[in-house]
């Protein structure tokens, strides 16, 4: 066998980008981040019923700056996607994002002139949940196959190689 | 020696809240002057969740605006569609059978008590109650069963239609109803047990947000914001809908016009709703839950496959919609959060000429610096979790 015989009961061998892998996925910070609709069906995944801690994503932080996995639920403003893209800024590397429902994720319902038509033209998203809202089943889903995702990344590159262009950015609000 | 004077301009200092925070229950924002800790002037800044529901709904027929309306005050979208479907039933003229109602009245009851489930939830953790957030989202899961039954949907039903129901609740329905009665006063009794006497959650709220009714009455509140300074107002007895005028039940008000007794209010509103759910369970009978007016639905499926007339009916009625004649109409429903209203204009079209929606939680926003000037910044919390504020709501 090799090295392995030498260590004692009890102890496992892996990669070092595996560790740090499974110590990334298995306790997602989500910021506490709630637009509309889709915020309260996402306050009801982590509430009785259905219980994110199970999957290690239940510590919501108040301030982004604690959190590393955003989920934009609900409909995207013009006037809220400059704040959207200063929060997203504000949390450290790695993170990710969940577009949550149809409004984050293609302006949904709301095809006029006040919706961002999809909040990936603000932030880049990693993964998509459908729904009006979704039901928190869908939204725990969305996230395992987030943790999958991190799960096969590497250390070798940054968590969101593909930033979007600066020209798709809608310009920053100056300070009010 | 003499304290230096210090100039006017560093007297108070200005603080920004939201839109991103916790407790600001959605996108508001908030721009406070504190002298200290003490609240000098606040103002809420808007528009963070601007969708321009109104304006779409100009370009949707009269059954496509209703899935709109459950997105405006999500916790009680089943209360939206009354109010816009109720507009819409009044310009036509047309009669909703009694079934309809009484099913309308029990949906609308149970949706109350959702709301204010969510209200207490969000409220009390605001506060720093952690518990009763999750004590209020077991029982809310059951009430969204129900809407999942009636609908598919948990949060967005859109299961009003002008003129009744497009298809009857399901057999299981009413069964679930009647487990929810019996399950749900042990489950309020245990809200009040973790609240009501907490020595913690009455500091937090006695004396807090008070609102004199005169005030209240001044800036428009209504709802449990106005009952809770002792105004018995209330939609559901002053401008009766659904036949409310013939159910039994009390309008609870409170003394102080404080956080406390709008929180009493809700939960005996909550008991009072238990009350009109029963009522309207037993005067359930079987029969249509359409209008008569036979352009308002689709014709039978099995009709439609053999009747030439049916056929092209159908297609235009799923294609281009009905039309509502000309006229214009105001109608108002207490929703949870206080009088919800929708004015609807018609033009003959198939689709609304103008749509107005007069949003509780809008004009409660007004009445947030009255209650908060004066009191401690972390009093700011506990004002915004008792208007009972959908952003949804204020910003359509």
């Amino acid at each position: 066998m090799g090295l392995e015989e030498l260590i004692p009961d009890g102890i496992l061998t892996t990669t070092v980008e595996k560790m740090v892998n499974w110590a990334r996925r298995s306790s997602l910070w989500p910021a506490t981040f709630g637009l509309a609709c889709c915020a309260i069906e996402m306050m009801a995944t982590s509430a009785s019923r259905y219980d994110l801690a199970r999957f290690g994503a239940e510590v919501f932080r108040a301030s982004p700056r604690q959190a590393d996995l955003m989920i934009v639920a609900g409909r995207v403003s013009k006037k809220m996607a400059p704040i959207v893209k200063r929060i997203y800024d504000q949390m450290p590397e790695p993170k990710w994002v969940i577009s949550m429902g149809a409004c984050a994720s293609c302006g949904g319902e709301f095809y006029d002139y006040a919706i961002v038509q999809g909040v990936d033209t603000v932030i880049p998203v990693d993964v998509y949940v459908p729904g009006c809202p979704p039901r928190p089943e869908a939204l725990i889903y969305g996230i395992m196959k987030l943790q999958e995702k991190i799960d096969r990344s590497s250390l070798k590159t940054a968590s969101n190689p593909a930033m979007i262009s600066e020209a798709s950015v809608i310009a920053e609000e100056p300070d009010a | 020696m003499p304290a230096p004077e210090i100039a006017p301009e560093f007297k108070t200092i200005t603080i920004n809240m939201g839109p991103q925070h916790p407790s600001t229950h959605g996108v508001l924002r908030l721009i406070i002057e504190l002298d200290g800790e003490t609240v000098v002037s606040l103002k809420p800044v808007m528009g963070y969740l601007h969708t321009g529901m109104e304006k779409i709904m100009e370009s949707k027929t009269y059954t496509k605006s209703i899935t709109v309306t459950d997105r405006m005050d999500y916790m009680s979208p089943l209360g939206n569609n009354m109010a816009y479907v109720g507009a819409v039933e009044k310009i036509l003229g047309v009669e909703v059978p009694d079934r309809a109602k009484t099913l309308r009245i029990i949906l609308l009851e149970v949706m109350r008590i959702s709301s204010h489930l969510v209200w207490l939830g969000t409220h009390a953790l605001d506060l720093g109650a952690m518990s009763v957030f999750l004590y209020c989202f077991r029982e809310r899961e059951k009430l969204l069963d129900l809407n999942d039954m009636i609908a598919g949907s948990r949060m967005t039903p859109s299961y009003f239609r002008v003129g009744g129901f497009f298809q009857d609740v399901p057999a299981e329905f009413v069964p679930a109803v009647r487990k929810f009665l019996v399950e749900f006063p042990a489950a309020l009794g245990e809200y009040q047990k973790l609240l009501t006497k907490n020595r913690i959650w009455m500091k937090r709220t006695i004396g807090v947000g008070t609102l004199a009714a005169e005030d209240a009455l001044d800036l428009g509140c209504t709802g449990p914001a106005l009952r809770g300074s002792g105004v018995s107002y209330d939609v559901r007895k002053a401008m009766p809908y659904l036949g409310y005028e013939e159910y039994e039940f009390e309008v609870p008000i409170g003394k102080n016009g404080d956080v406390y007794d709008r929180y009493l209010c809700r939960i005996e509103e909550m008991k009072q709703s238990l009350g009109l759910i029963q009522q309207g369970l037993d005067r359930l009978r079987p029969g249509t839950v359409r209008a008569a007016n036979q352009y308002l639905f689709p014709a039978d499926r099995s009709d439609v496959k053999l009747g030439m007339e049916e056929l092209i009916y159908h297609f235009k009625i799923m294609s281009e919609g009905f039309r509502v004649g000309k006229g214009d109409a105001y109608f108002s429903v207490e929703s949870p959060k206080g009088e919800l209203g929708f004015y609807v204009v018609a033009d003959g079209g198939p689709k609304p000429y103008r749509v107005r929606v007069r949003p509780p939680s809008f004009i409660h926003l007004q009445a947030l610096e009255p209650m908060c000037i004066g009191r401690m910044v972390a009093d700011v919390v506990a004002c915004i979790g008792t208007i009972d504020i959908v952003l949804g709501e204020v910003d359509r």
